[in-house]
C-alpha cells in the first residue's frame, strides 16, 4: 500500500486558502556574494576550477545558502526549493565532483528543511521544501549532431537512472516534493517522472512531484518542440501535485501561456517567471514592483495557485508578488471531461 | 469566415470523431515500407509518413514485426528520426508490436504521448497488469485486444466480457478510463464458413455494448480483415469495407487503420453491390455470401473498367467535371479544368462562386450524412485549394492597378481550429472588391492576432472558424482584444458562428464594434460600412442595439360570440359509447426511476428546438434550408455532441410514473375512483359559437357515463442538471446553459412521447401492434391524446396538484409544484391520457362568466380564486 503523502495534502489545504509563494533564483542571489574559488572548493580536493559551481556551496559554504533561503522565507515563501538544480551526475561530471553529488543533495535538502521547520515553528504557518531537479545538458528528443538526426547523446534509462539517484538522496534529506524543473525537453521529464514513480513504488510512499516546463521560444514551445497543451497531455500520467512554467521570460511574455494552462490543467499551478528578459550585459533589470503588478494581475484574473522568481528575482521580487497577491483568492482548478488527450508535437484530444 | 462549408464541421456526425490512423509505416501492411526498412534506406522511409500525415492521418501507427529484422533497433531508429521531423511528430505515435520488448524499447523515444499497440490477457492477469503498469509509468494510452487466456474472442458475448474484464482490471489499476481502447477483432465474412456469418454483426453488437458497458473507452479495429476472402478484388473489399463502416461508426467504432484511399462514398457504391455488402454484413439472407461471390465475379477486374469509367468523366462538361473531381479528391485535372471553366465565365470569382462551391456543398452534404469520411474530405478540400489558388492571380489581375486598399483586415481562423476554405473565400471576395487582406493563416493565436493587427495598423480583424470550440477561442479573442484596449471592429464569421452566439458572447467580452457576418455576400458591405466615415457610427450603434435586444430577448420571451353554458353543453360532442377503450392491461401506478436517455434519444422532436433558438423551419429540412441550414446544422451538432454527453456522462435523469384508474363521467366532471373514494376533475368547455356540425367540446365529453378508464403521467428529464447549469454559469457560458436547458427539455417531451407509447401498447394495451415511425408520432398519428393542465384544452394549471396527488408524482419522479403550478424541474411534463379514438385536441378558448361561476362551483373554489386562475380565458 502506498502512503499518502500529508505534505501534498496540506499544501493543497493552503493553496485552496489563498495563492501561496515560493522561493525565488538562487544564482543571482549567490552573484551578489561575490564568492572566490576558496569558497567554492573548500577543504575538496578536486581537479577542476570550482568557481561557478553553486551546487557544491551547500556542502562548502552552507551559511551563504542557508541566509539566502531564509531571506526568501522572510519575504513570505511558503515553499523553498534545494541549491540542486544541476547536483547530478551529468552536470557535476563538469566539474569532476561526481562523487559528491548524493552528499551536495542530502545536505541542500537539509538546509532547506531545517529552515523551513524553523519558520514553521515560529509562527505555526506551513512551510514546504521542493528538491530541485535541473534538467541536465542533456537531451533524449535532439540529435546533437546536425548531420545525424538520429543519434541521440544518451538514452533513456541511463537519464532515468541520473534523476533516480538525485531523487533519493533529496528524500532522504528531508524534502516534501520533487520539483523537476525548466524542462526544455519533454522526453527527459518523461524520464525524471518514471524514475520517481519508480522510487515511490519501491519505498511505498507517494512522492509527490511539481512539474515546471521552460518555454524557449516565442511561439510557446520548449526546445523539443512541445506546445504547453501538449506538454500538459504528456506529463498528465504523473497526477502532479503542481504543473507549471518558469524561466525563460518576464511575467509579461509568459501571461498568454499561463492562460492556456490555467484551462486546462485539473491540478495546482505553480509559475516562477524570470524578472523579465536580460539586457545587453546578461542582467536583469526588471523592479521587484515591476513584477508585483504584473503578477498582481495574473492573481486579479485568477490564473494563479503558487507564484514565485526565477532568473534575475532576489527577496524583494518575492515580497513585492506577495502583497500584490495577498486577498486575492486562489485560481479554482478546472474540472475536466475525461476525454482522450494524446500528443505529438501538438495536443490531440480524442472526443468519444 | 462566413461562406460556411458544411463539410468542414466534423462535429456534425459521429464519421468526424473517427480518428484515422496511418498504417503506411507498417511494414506488415505496406510491401513498399518494408522493403525500404529492409534495405535500410529510412530517409524514404521517413517521407512515407509524412505523406501519410498530409494525407489526413491523425496518428502514426509504426510496426516493425518482421522476422528477418531487429525489430528494437528498427522501431527506436525510425521513431528517433521522425521526431526531428516537426511535420510528422506533430502528431502522436502509435507504437505497434506484438513483442512487449519492442514496445517498450519505442517508448523510450517517444516525447509525446503515443499509443501502446498492444496488450493482452492472452497470457494472464498478472502479465496483463504488469505491462499496464508500465504503459501508465510511460505515460501512453494502450489498445486492449480481445484476447484472453482461452484464445480470441469471435462472438459478441466474448468480445463484451473480455474488454468488460479488462478495463475493470484497468480501471482498478487506476488507468485512466479515457486512455484505454479497445481493439474487439474485426474478422473476414463471406468466407464460407458458418461460424464466420456472424463476425460483422458480433462486431458492431459488441462495440455498442463495449461502448455501454466501459465509459470513456475507444473502440478501434483493422477494417482491412473483413474482406480477407476477395482479396484480389479491390472494388468488392472497397465496397465492404465502406458499408461496414458506414454501421461500425455509429455503433461506437471511433478509431481505426484505415485508408482513405481504398474507401468509397456510401452512396456512390453500385446499389446491387452494396445491397449485397448489407446482406452480408448483417448476415440477412441465407445465401447472402453466394451473392455477393457471384456478384463480385462481374465486378473483378472492375479496376479496368474503373479506369475506363476514369476516361469517361473527362469527356463530361466541365462543371460535372469539377464536381466529380472535388467528390472524388482527384486533383490531377483540376488545374486544366478551372482554367477551361475560368473562360467560360465572365469573371474569375464565378467559378468560385458557381461550380466550386456547388461542389464542395455535395461534398458537405455526403460529409454531414455520414456517407463521406473525414480523410476523403480532406483530399476534397485540397482540390477546391487548388483550383482557388490558380484563380487568385486572375482575380489580382482584374482590380485596377494602383488603386488605394479601401482598408486593411487581419483575417485568421482562430486557434484549435484549421478549416479555412470560407476564410479564403471572403479573403478573396475582399480583395476583389479593393480591400487589403493580411491572412494570417489556420490555428492562430490570440497572440499572434493581435500582434498582427497592431504592427500593421489594420483597420479591422475577422476571425474565422468552423468547429465549436472555436467559439470559444473567439471569446478569448475579444477579451484579449479588450485587455489591450483596442478599438477596432471585430468580425466573426464560419459555420458555428451565428448572430445569437455573438450577440450572447463575443460581443459581451469586447468594448469595440463586433459584428457577425452571416457570409461572404455579406462581408463586403459590412466592411465597406465599417469604413465609411458616415455610415459607421450608425451602423455600429445598430448592430450593438440589435445584440442587446437579442440578449434582451435571451432574458425573457377580434372577438366571437359566446354561447350560454347551457347551449354549449347542449351541443357537447357525441360520445360513440361502442368504441370505447377495452380497460387496461395493467391499471394501477407504474414507477419508472430511471428510463434510459439513449432510448428517449430517437423519441426527440427536434423543430421545437430550432424555434427555441429562433431558427424557423420544420427538422430535418431545416438542415438543408438555404438560410439557416447552416447555423442549423452546427447548432445541431452541439446539440448532439452534447447529448452524447448527456447520455454517456449521465448528467440527467429521466424519472416517470404513468398510472391508469377507472373513471366516470358527470355533466363536465370527471370522476376518478381510488381507494380514497372519486377525486373529481372539473373540466371546461368551449362556448365559442361553432358553425352547424361542430361541437362545443369538453375533455369529459371522451369519457362514457357508464363507467370508463382514464390515464395520468407525469415526467422529467430534469433532475441533475443544476450542477451543469451551475458550471456554465460559472464559465459565463450561456450558450451551454441554454442548449442544455433546451436539450433536457426535448428529452422530456421525448419522454412523454416514449411513455405514452408505451401505455398504448403495454400498460393500457389497446394498441397492441402499434407501430409508428418518430415522424408518426410527432404527428400524433395514433389513438388517444395526452393534454396537460395549463394547455389550451385543459386551461386550468391548477388540476396539476390534483393530478400529482392521483399519481404520487412527486414521491415517484421528486418533480415539486411551485405555488403557481410551475413544475420543477422545469423540463418535465405532466398530463392525462385519454384513449378513446375520437379524443383529440381542442383549445377552450374564452368562457363566459356562467360557466366560470358554475365552474368554480364544481372545483369547490370561491369565484376570486377561480377567476385567477381562469383569467387568460376570461374577458
Amino acid at each position: 500500500m502506498t502512503n499518502k503523502s500529508e505534505a501534498a495534502q496540506r499544501l493543497r489545504e493552503q493553496a485552496a486558502q489563498r495563492i501561496l509563494l515560493t522561493d525565488g533564483a538562487f544564482g543571482t542571489m549567490i552573484q551578489s556574494y561575490r564568492l572566490e574559488e576558496k569558497d567554492y572548493r573548500g577543504d575538496y580536493a578536486l581537479g577542476h576550477d570550482q568557481k561557478g559551481n553553486n551546487d557544491l556551496l551547500v556542502l562548502t559554504r552552507p551559511d551563504v545558502i542557508d541566509e539566502i533561503t531564509r531571506a526568501y522565507l522572510d519575504a513570505g515563501s511558503d515553499i523553498v526549493s534545494t541549491n540542486t538544480f544541476n547536483a547530478n551526475i551529468i552536470s557535476q561530471g563538469d566539474y569532476d565532483a561526481v562523487h559528491l553529488v548524493r552528499e551536495m543533495n542530502l545536505a541542500a535538502a537539509r538546509i532547506a528543511r531545517k529552515a523551513a521547520d524553523d519558520y514553521q515553528a515560529t509562527d505555526g504557518r506551513p512551510r514546504f521544501v521542493a528538491g530541485a531537479i535541473g534538467p541536465t545538458n542533456k537531451t533524449l528528443s535532439l540529435s546533437p549532431d546536425v548531420n545525424d538526426p538520429g543519434y541521440r547523446a544518451i538514452d533513456f534509462d541511463t537519464m532515468k537512472h541520473v534523476y533516480r539517484d538525485q531523487a533519493e538522496a533529496l528524500l532522504d534529506g528531508g524534502c516534501d516534493f520533487i520539483l523537476i524543473e525548466t524542462v526544455f525537453d519533454t522526453l527527459n521529464a518523461k524520464a525524471a517522472i518514471m524514475a520517481v514513480l519508480e522510487l515511490g513504488e519501491d519505498r511505498g510512499i507517494e512522492v509527490p512531484m511539481m512539474l515546471s516546463m521552460t518555454i524557449t521560444d516565442m511561439s510557446g514551445r520548449n526546445l523539443s518542440g512541445h506546445s504547453v497543451e501538449a506538454f500538459w497531455h504528456t506529463v498528465r500520467h504523473a497526477r502532479p501535485l503542481t504543473i507549471g512554467l518558469n524561466c525563460a521570460f518576464g511575467a509579461d511574455l509568459l501571461r498568454p501561456h499561463v492562460q492556456v494552462l490555467s484551462g486546462i490543467a485539473d491540478t495546482l499551478l505553480m509559475v516562477y517567471p524570470n524578472a523579465g528578459l536580460p539586457n545587453d550585459l546578461g542582467q536583469y533589470d526588471e523592479q521587484p514592483h515591476t513584477t508585483g503588478g504584473l503578477i498582481g494581475e495574473w492573481a486579479t484574473s485568477g490564473l494563479i495557485n503558487i507564484v514565485g522568481g526565477c532568473c534575475g528575482t532576489t527577496p524583494a521580487h518575492i515580497k513585492a508578488m506577495a502583497d500584490a497577491v495577498t486577498g486575492h483568492p486562489s485560481r479554482a482548478i478546472p474540472k475536466i471531461a475525461p476525454v482522450t488527450k494524446l500528443a505529438g508535437l501538438d495536443p490531440m484530444v480524442m472526443v468519444g | 469566415m462566413a461562406t460556411a462549408f458544411p463539410i468542414d464541421a466534423p462535429s456534425a456526425v459521429s464519421t468526424a470523431n473517427f480518428v484515422n490512423i496511418g498504417e503506411r509505416t507498417n511494414v506488415t501492411g505496406s510491401a513498399r515500407f518494408k522493403k525500404l526498412i529492409m534495405a535500410g534506406d529510412y530517409a524514404s522511409a521517413v517521407e512515407v509518413a509524412r505523406q501519410q500525415v498530409e494525407n489526413g492521418a491523425q496518428v502514426v501507427d509504426v510496426n516493425m514485426d518482421e522476422g528477418l529484422l531487429d525489430a528494437e533497433m528498427a522501431m527506436t531508429s525510425f521513431l528517433k528520426l521522425i521526431a526531428a521531423e516537426p511535420d510528422i511528430a506533430r502528431v502522436p505515435v502509435m507504437i505497434d508490436s506484438s513483442k512487449w520488448s519492442v514496445i517498450e524499447a519505442g517508448l523510450k523515444c517517444v516525447s509525446g504521448k503515443p499509443i501502446v499497440n498492444s496488450i493482452s490477457l492472452k497470457e494472464g492477469e498478472a502479465e496483463f497488469l504488469k505491462y499496464a503498469r508500465k504503459v501508465m509509468a510511460y505515460g501512453a494510452a494502450v489498445v486492449v485486444m480481445a484476447f484472453d487466456e482461452t484464445g480470441q474472442a469471435d462472438t459478441k458475448e466474448r468480445k463484451v466480457e473480455i474488454c468488460g474484464r479488462a478495463y475493470d482490471l484497468l480501471v482498478g489499476i487506476g488507468f485512466l478510463p479515457e486512455d484505454i481502447i479497445f481493439d474487439p477483432n474485426i474478422f473476414a465474412v463471406a468466407t464460407g464458413i458458418d461460424e464466420h456469418r456472424r463476425y460483422a454483426i458480433d462486431f458492431i453488437e459488441a462495440c455498442r455494448e463495449i461502448k455501454l458497458r466501459c465509459p470513456h473507452a475507444h473502440i478501434s479495429g483493422g477494417v482491412s480483415n473483413l474482406s480477407f476472402s476477395f482479396r484480389g478484388n479491390e472494388p468488392v473489399r472497397r465496397a465492404m469495407h465502406s458499408v461496414f463502416l458506414y454501421h461500425a461508426i455509429r455503433a461506437g467504432l471511433d478509431m481505426g487503420i484505415v485508408n482513405a484511399g481504398q474507401l468509397d462514398v456510401y452512396d456512390a457504391i453500385d446499389p446491387e453491390l452494396r445491397e449485397a455488402c448489407e446482406d452480408v454484413i448483417w448476415d440477412r439472407r441465407e445465401d447472402a455470401t453466394e451473392r455477393l461471390i457471384a456478384l463480385a465475379e462481374q465486378f473483378r477486374g472492375k479496376d479496368a473498367a474503373a479506369e475506363k469509367a476514369a476516361e469517361e468523366w473527362r469527356g463530361w462538361d466541365v462543371v460535372k467535371r469539377l464536381e466529380h473531381a472535388l467528390v472524388k479528391g482527384i486533383d490531377a485535372y483540376v488545374v486544366e479544368d478551372t482554367e477551361e471553366a475560368r473562360q467560360n465565365f465572365a469573371r474569375p470569382i464565378e467559378v468560385i462562386e458557381g461550380p466550386l462551391m456547388d461542389g464542395m456543398n455535395v461534398v458537405g452534404d455526403l460529409f454531414g450524412s455520414g456517407k463521406m469520411f473525414l480523410p476523403q474530405v480532406v483530399k476534397s478540400a485540397r482540390v477546391m485549394k487548388k483550383a482557388v489558388a490558380h484563380l487568385l492571380p486572375f482575380i489580382e489581375a482584374e482590380k485596377v492597378q494602383g488603386q488605394r486598399a479601401k482598408g486593411r483586415i487581419i483575417m485568421a481562423t482562430v486557434k484549435g481550429d484549421v478549416h479555412d476554405i470560407g476564410k479564403n473565400i471572403v479573403g478573396v471576395v475582399l480583395q476583389c472588391n479593393g480591400y487589403e487582406v493580411i491572412d494570417l493563416g489556420v490555428m492562430v493565436s490570440w497572440m499572434d492576432i493581435l500582434k498582427s493587427a497592431k504592427e500593421n495598423d489594420a483597420d479591422m480583424i475577422g476571425l474565422s472558424g468552423l468547429i465549436t470550440p472555436s467559439l470559444d477561442e473567439m471569446v478569448t479573442v475579444a477579451q484579449e482584444m479588450d485587455r489591450a484596449k483596442m478599438a477596432m471592429p471585430l468580425l466573426i464569421g464560419g459555420a458555428t458562428t451565428s448572430k445569437v452566439h455573438t450577440a450572447l458572447r463575443i460581443a459581451p467580452a469586447y468594448e469595440g464594434p463586433v459584428v457577425h457576418v452571416l457570409d461572404a455576400s455579406r462581408a463586403v458591405g459590412v466592411a465597406s460600412t465599417l469604413m465609411s466615415d458616415t455610415q459607421r457610427d450608425a451602423f455600429v450603434e445598430k448592430t450593438a442595439a440589435d445584440y442587446a435586444a437579442v440578449r434582451l430577448a435571451r432574458e425573457g420571451k377580434g372577438q366571437n360570440e359566446l354561447a350560454t353554458i347551457e347551449e354549449a353543453r347542449a351541443n357537447a360532442f357525441p360520445l360513440d359509447e361502442a368504441q370505447k377503450a377495452p380497460a387496461p392491461k395493467r391499471p394501477g401506478v407504474h414507477v419508472y426511476g430511471d428510463w434510459p436517455l439513449e432510448d428517449l434519444r430517437d423519441y426527440i422532436d427536434w423543430t421545437p428546438f430550432f424555434r427555441a433558438w429562433e431558427l424557423a423551419g420544420n427538422y430535418p429540412a431545416i438542415l438543408d434550408d438555404e438560410i439557416v441550414g447552416e447555423s442549423a446544422r452546427s447548432l445541431f451538432a452541439d446539440a448532439e455532441a452534447m447529448l452524447d454527453r448527456i447520455i454517456a456522462e449521465k448528467w440527467l435523469t429521466a424519472k416517470g410514473v404513468a398510472a391508469l384508474w377507472p373513471c366516470r363521467r358527470v355533466g363536465d366532471d370527471i370522476l376518478v375512483h381510488t381507494e380514497d373514494g372519486e377525486i373529481t376533475l372539473p373540466m371546461l368547455r368551449q362556448q365559442i359559437r361553432k358553425r352547424e356540425g361542430r361541437a362545443n367540446m369538453c375533455l369529459a365529453d371522451f369519457i362514457s357515463s357508464d363507467g370508463d378508464w382514464i390515464g395520468g403521467f407525469a415526467v422529467t428529464a430534469g433532475h441533475g442538471i443544476e450542477a451543469h447549469l451551475a458550471r456554465f454559469k460559472a464559465e459565463t457560458d450561456d450558450y451551454s446553459d441554454i442548449l442544455l436547458k433546451a436539450l433536457a427539455d426535448r428529452l422530456a417531451e421525448a419522454f412523454a412521447e416514449r411513455l405514452h407509447a408505451h401505455v398504448r401498447t403495454e400498460l393500457w394495451g389497446y394498441a397492441e401492434g402499434e407501430q409508428l415511425t418518430n415522424e408518426a408520432l410527432i404527428k400524433e398519428q395514433y389513438r388517444g391524446i395526452r393534454p396537460a393542465p395549463g394547455y389550451p384544452a385543459c386551461p386550468d394549471h391548477s388540476l396539476k396538484p390534483i393530478l400529482f396527488d392521483l399519481l404520487k408524482a412527486t414521491d415517484a419522479t421528486g418533480i415539486t409544484l411551485t405555488e403557481s403550478f410551475a413544475m420543477l424541474p422545469t423540463a418535465a411534463v405532466s398530463g392525462f391520457y385519454f384513449g378513446h379514438p375520437d379524443s383529440q385536441y381542442f383549445g377552450v378558448a374564452r368562457v363566459g362568466r356562467d360557466q366560470l361561476d358554475d365552474y368554480a362551483a364544481r372545483r369547490g373554489v370561491d369565484l376570486e380564486t377561480a377567476e385567477r386562475w381562469l383569467r387568460p380565458n376570461l374577458d
